[in-house]
């Protein structure tokens, strides 16, 4: 811990616009929210008025400015997938503890912010459990700034709290993971540019053609408008899915509260059939 | 025909290094086993610059083939090959496993690329060239040769390299797959 003790020291001599989200050339152009917004409404419209159904992300979305450089321009090659492919890794307990469902009990302390306990079921398109299958996270502290080295985000570190958990479903496809509710963070995308707050999940099926790395949201949160990598999916259906609801039963009294998060694992054969020209 | 619509993908984002990476994640078999090959590679942008915070994951037949399905991937034992691992690239681009050659009539190994900037994750193969059944893959043999040539490895005294190009002339070839699994 001294040494992340360190690194929040150091970054009190570093302002916010060192945050590097954003190769360093963009600095000097970046955009401010009236215009990603707007870029977001265009993008939008366009997906209104295509009348086709795009159920995943964009990924060329110029409001991400990240993913200028980074999306394919060729269209998607389809093929059948081949045995190997219609299976995926296994997971055990040599691999998992149990313990590291708890992202709150990972040091000596507690950590700061609100506890909460996020859970749900993991099946497939068809509603079949993933049965003991890796589900791993990671995520802010309630301050929003990441354990990572180069999160340079002045907010205190958490020196009770790493932000990374894994677990294996059960029998009948349900992971739970008991945490604190991540802060928004800036980046530097375009100036003031705030992420919502967000856990990130990897995800493993029971094919490798199902593996899928997302993020989920909390309900209301007024961030969600504005963030870009959200509005990617810019199928309002489809990105609701990324939201938790809050389940008031699976609070508990003098606690924690609680928030449920289903997760389909379809595979991508019709999530992303976007050629660009 | 799935019932229920699936949950989009997201961007890895800059910050999983401290939660996704772990120790053993790129060696599938220890460096110096007999029979270890290396499987390395640089990603790049549409610029042709090395994009440093990108992830790969490779998933592959063992030698003889098989496909595995045995647990230890995230602690490795040393011992047991598990066909599966994971490694982020460095400040260079590059990512490097050591593994075992994959069997299988036409071999190749699976990959997922994650990277900020991405918004979802994509699918590729990397065949091993010389394999003498390579031409009656029924991928490659609907890929015109530059693009066919993306997906096979180059030979190198270690094993095989393999560059992944997320954009621009050499821009890899991804994959959708055609039909959900399991059916």
């Amino acid at each position: 811990m001294a040494r992340d003790r360190a690194a929040g020291l150091a970054s009190r001599t570093v302002s916010t616009t060192s945050r590097t989200d954003q190769p360093s050339s963009g600095e000097a152009s970046l955009a401010d929210q009236a215009t990603i917004s707007a870029e977001i409404a265009a993008h939008a419209a366009e997906y209104a008025r295509s009348g086709r159904e795009r159920l995943g992300p964009l990924l060329n979305y110029p409001p991400y400015r990240s993913s200028l450089l980074r999306h394919p321009t060729k269209a998607p090659f389809q093929v059948d997938p081949e045995k190997l492919e219609r299976f995926a890794p296994v997971f055990g307990h040599s691999d998992v503890d149990p313990l590291e469902a708890d992202l709150t009990i990972q040091h000596r302390g507690e950590p700061l912010g609100e506890r909460i306990v996020v859970t749900g079921r993991i099946t497939d398109g068809d509603g079949r459990p993933v049965a003991h299958q890796l589900v791993e996270i990671w995520q802010a502290n309630a301050a929003g700034r990441y354990i990572h080295q180069r999160d340079r985000h002045p907010a205190p570190l958490d020196p009770n709290f790493t932000g990374m958990g894994r677990c294996l479903t059960d029998a009948n496809g349900v992971y739970r993971f008991v945490t604190i509710k991540p802060g928004p963070y800036p980046w530097r995308n375009h100036t003031n540019a705030w992420r919502p707050s967000h856990i990130h999940f990897s995800l493993f099926g029971t094919a490798f053609t199902q593996r899928l790395i997302t993020q989920m949201y909390f309900p209301g949160d007024p961030l969600l408008p504005l963030d870009p990598i959200y509005q990617s999916i810019t199928d309002p259906k489809a990105r609701e899915r990324l939201i938790a609801t809050y389940d008031h039963d699976l609070s508990q009294p003098e606690w924690c509260t609680g928030y449920r998060w289903d997760i389909v694992l379809t595979g991508n054969s019709r999530t992303w059939m976007e050629p660009t020209e | 025909m799935t019932a229920l619509p699936p949950t989009p993908g997201q961007t890895i984002g800059p910050f999983y290094g401290f939660a996704l990476p772990y120790p053993g994640g790129p060696d599938l078999v220890p460096p110096g086993r007999a029979g270890a090959i290396r499987l390395h590679g640089r990603v790049l942008d549409g610029a042709g610059q090395p994009v440093p915070d990108a992830l790969i994951e490779l998933w592959q037949t063992s030698p003889e083939g098989d496909v595995i399905q045995r647990p230890g991937s995230l602690r490795r034992d040393g011992w047991t090959f598990t066909g599966w691992g994971r490694c982020s690239t460095d400040n260079t681009g590059t990512y490097s496993f050591t593994t075992l050659r994959p069997g299988g009539a036409r071999p190749f190994f699976a990959l997922t690329v994650f990277a900020r900037g991405l918004l979802d994750r994509l699918f590729t193969r990397a065949y091993l060239p010389g394999s003498p059944r390579l031409d009656s893959d029924p991928l490659l043999a609907a890929l015109p040769p530059e693009r066919r040539a993306t997906l096979i490895a180059q030979p190198d005294q270690d094993g095989y390299v393999f560059d992944i190009h997320l954009q621009g002339e050499r821009e890899t070839v991804f994959l959708v797959y055609s039909d959900q699994p399991g059916q």
